[in-house]
């Protein structure tokens, strides 16, 4: 099961995913798609927040400073927030951020942004291989520490931060997520 | 400086199948700031737990880890347990590696690794957690029922009884639900109403039950222990405090052909009516989509037009300027109990659903669904009990019962079974053969599901003693031929084409939720699956809660229920209901919201965002007393804890308690070292 539904691999590149998440929708989606035993690719950390409205977007940049590959951000789908609205602020503050990360050189594809309701175990599922599959085809992130004048991950020069982003088509998040469920 | 102790669980085999739990311990061991790392096999158990007490009494711990489920799961077990030996209960974190990790990994290194990196996270945030005191608020001891079937009356009468107020809140102008509308119940074959109405009465007399029947919860604000629910009272057009409920204007209305929803429209109703006789409570309502007046004054008729009731009442209750008006109820506790809808297959489906066009129902008169059944069987129903068929009102001969229509059959939307249309079906064709001694029943089916007390002897008895034929297979279409209804079917057993000849079709349609339960659901921030039914906090251990703390359900709207369980829910949910209202206060998770009034710049951002309202404006004096400045404060008894003034504040002037920006950092530099 395992091996098949973990995406391959190519030159044994491991992609490191940080997953930020809410606590009431993906966080429970994910403890589902546990119980459900709904088998994953391994490469995604989940750090729990009591909702996606918490998020602020240093916390995406200094994963990628600290060698996140990509990054994944789910919570609950439109109009189910725990708190009634944090989803939307996400949503928004998401669309400003996606600019940012274009200036800063990430390619917005190493960014998943994800609606997962705690019912949704499979859901959460796809979006973590997917995102993996996503991001092992873009390869290893490390124009930041280059920018950094990092050698933490060493090994292959990086694209240019201002260089176009190459890899998987992929839908654009945003309109997806004005679609709602 | 830090002292960290590590406790990985094994979950018996849960967790170490995948995960080499004694090479997490020696890798967290050497983690710093850690000073104690053990494994066990359960460390929910006693044991387990006291392992936990004795490494922080011993090594004077200042954090724990515990490497095992969720936090959703046993957060609680250890928070408590560390409290027990001294330690703040927040000082104590879970780190999960059984439903993030081992379940949903093969590969052993892979997953052991990962276990190393969730254990390291969590510990690097423990070295940031601070003592946090819980928060202590008051409780109104007063429960909001929404819903009034059986499952809503019988909590509110649990409630009731347990000494707490109860609001009880009914869209229809009578409760009862759908309970009243049947004839007889399974497996007993007692009378519906004879055992349902002497509750609702109940609930009308109750000193404790206050009751806004054709009513709808309009907003809920607030949050456990402290809820303030806005209900619309519809516009009913008759005065509830004048009415005596003598039915002189029903009697009076010339408009008397509209088909009556509570006979699930096989019989007929007045434009002002009452659903049925015992109504609860028995007050009329005028429906002004079918009034002549009011359709008068659609068509821009100036001239008042009718007005029949209003001359017949005597009491002068009949009021046609009545507008909706609205009520806010102080509560405590919510109990959603809004019940099912039947799956109606042949008129415009929402999104997801197929319907049975091939079915022919809507289109063939003598093809109806097992609530119009219901009414045709019912002695309070259109035709007095006696069962004739709709098109030419003859008794029919021939009746088929075809189960699992939208229910598992993923291909029409629907892949749950409805579990209730076996019992149901089995007990149609007993009360068919019982009035109609000559008539066959033939029953289509895919599995006969009688789990329950006195059922599968039930289902045996219709087959046995009052001869229903059972046919297994699957029916794929029904049509008007003549006089007669062409059912075409397959029976697998004999691995024959069936066709019958029928004078009446009887469907038994899925359960669903009912319309409405998504914007309902959100009014209440809680959650449901994608059929609609509402989800519980958890599917064993919390049926009844829902992830909102001091919402609870109950009945058919988790999930298909027959009567018996929706009242074993019902007083299920009464009884956590009354336990919450047992203490004068609430203890809640101090995981609110913080502002630093030296640095806050009162820019009121955070105002803006909160979606409670619990920003508060704190005036800042000199010296001298003068008010200098306004800065924002958070009221933690209406905070909730969701932080999003915390990520849009621009001088990072406040901090979630228990999720600061410190400790999130902590866990992403974590991150950085795998």
């Amino acid at each position: 099961m395992a091996a098949t539904d973990t995406p391959m691999k190519p030159d044994g590149f491991h992609p490191r995913i940080t997953a930020f998440v809410c606590n009431w929708c993906t966080y429970t989606g994910a403890d589902l798609a546990g119980t459900s035993r709904l088998q994953m690719a391994s490469n995604v950390r989940i750090i729990r927040l009591p909702c996606t409205g918490r998020i602020d977007h240093m916390f995406i940049v200094k994963a990628f400073e600290r060698g996140a590959d990509g990054v994944i951000v789910s919570g609950c789908h439109p109009a189910d927030c725990h708190y009634t609205a944090g989803n939307y602020h996400a949503r928004r503050r998401f669309g400003v951020f996606r600019e940012l990360m274009d200036f800063m050189g990430i390619d917005p594809q190493r960014v998943t942004f994800s609606w997962v309701s705690a019912s949704e175990g499979a859901k959460w599922k796809d979006v973590v291989n997917e995102t993996v599959a996503r991001v092992a085809e873009l390869g290893p992130f490390d124009a930041y520490h280059e920018l950094a004048g990092d050698t933490v991950t060493g090994g292959e020069p990086a694209p240019g931060p201002f260089e176009a982003a190459s890899g998987a088509e992929t839908p654009d998040p945003l309109e997806e997520l004005e679609v709602g469920r | 400086m830090a002292r960290i102790g590590v406790f990985v669980c094994h979950c018996g085999e849960n967790i170490a199948r995948t995960v080499d739990c004694a090479r997490v311990v020696e890798e967290l061991k050497s983690h710093p700031g850690v000073v104690h790392s053990e494994d066990y096999k359960y460390m929910c158990s006693d044991p387990g737990q006291a392992l936990v007490r004795k490494a922080i009494e011993e090594n004077d711990l200042t954090g724990v880890v515990v490497c095992a489920c969720s936090p959703h799961m046993h957060e609680k077990t250890f928070r408590g347990a560390a409290a027990k030996a001294g330690l703040n209960p927040f000082l104590c974190e879970m780190a999960n590696i059984r439903e993030h990790c081992s379940w949903i990994h093969e590969d052993r290194g892979e997953a052991t690794d990962k276990a190393i990196d969730i254990g390291r996270t969590i510990i690097e945030k423990v070295k940031h957690n601070v003592p946090l005191e819980t928060i202590r608020i008051p409780v109104t001891k007063r429960a909001l029922v929404i819903g009034g079937g059986i499952a809503g009356i019988q909590a509110a009468l649990d409630i009731a009884d347990g000494g707490a107020e109860v609001v009880l809140v009914e869209k229809e102008s009578s409760i009862g639900g759908h309970m009243s509308q049947l004839s007889e119940t399974f497996p007993t074959l007692d009378c519906s109403q004879c055992i349902l109405t002497p509750r609702m009465v109940e609930v009308l007399q109750h000193p404790r039950i206050k009751l806004h029947s054709y009513s709808e919860l309009e907003s809920l604000e607030g949050y456990i222990g402290n809820f303030k629910a806005t209900i619309r009272k519809k516009a009913r057009s008759v005065d509830e405090d004048l009415c005596n409920g003598c039915g002189d204007c029903q009697a009076a209305c010339p408009s008397r052909k509209i088909p009556s929803e509570f006979d699930a429209g096989i019989g007929k109703r007045s434009a002002i009516y009452v659903p049925f006789p015992q109504a609860v409570p028995n007050i009329p309502v005028l429906d002004r989509v079918n009034c002549t007046r009011f359709k008068a004054k659609r068509k821009g008729i100036e001239k008042d037009v009718c007005g029949k009731c209003q001359e017949a009442c005597l009491k002068g209750a009949i009021d046609y300027e009545q507008e909706d008006s609205f009520v806010t109820e102080d509560v405590g506790a919510v109990v959603v109990a809004t019940g099912f809808q039947l799956y109606s297959i042949g008129r415009d489906q929402p999104a997801g659903l197929k319907g049975y066009g091939e079915y022919g129902y809507g289109d063939v008169p003598d093809v109806i669904d097992g609530m119009q059944f219901e009414r045709l069987a019912s002695a309070s129903g259109p035709t007095g009990g006696e069962i004739l068929r709709p098109s030419d009102g003859k008794p029919p001969k021939t009746v088929v019962f075809v189960q699992c229509v939208g229910s598992r059959d993923p291909e029409k939307g629907i892949p749950y079974c409805s579990k209730i249309c076996c019992m149901y079906t089995a007990k149609h064709t007993m009360l068919y053969k019982h009035k109609v001694h000559d008539g066959k029943a033939i029953v289509f089916y895919m599995d006969i599901r009688a789990g329950g007390k006195g059922y599968d002897e039930f289902t045996r008895r219709a087959i046995e003693d009052d001869g229903a034929q059972y046919v297994r297979g699957r029916v794929s279409r029904i049509y008007r031929d003549g006089d007669v209804v062409k059912v075409w079917g397959f029976d697998t057993l004999s691995g024959e084409q069936v066709v019958v000849d029928a004078d009446m079709v009887v469907l038994a349609t899925a359960m669903r939720p009912q319309p409405g339960i998504a914007e309902l659901a959100q009014k209440l921030s809680i959650s449901y699956d994608e059929h609609g039914f509402i989800n519980e906090a958890h599917p064993k251990l919390r049926p009844v809660e829902t992830n909102t703390a001091g919402v609870f359900i109950a009945g058919a709207c988790q999930a298909p229920r027959d009567i018996p369980e929706s009242v074993a829910m019902a007083s299920a949910t009464a009884a956590k209901v009354l336990g919450l209202f047992s203490a004068d206060e609430l203890e809640r998770e101090p995981t609110v919201a913080l502002v630093n009034e030296q640095t806050c710049i009162g820019c009121f951002s955070c105002e803006q965002v909160c979606p409670y309202g619990a920003i508060e404006h704190v005036d800042v004096c000199d010296v001298e007393g003068h008010v200098c400045g306004v800065v924002a404060r958070v009221n933690p008894g209406v905070c909730q804890g969701c932080g999003t003034c915390v990520a849009v504040c621009p001088s990072k002037s406040v901090e979630l308690q228990g999720f600061t920006d410190e400790q999130i950092y902590a866990e992403i530099n974590a991150l950085g070292s795998w």
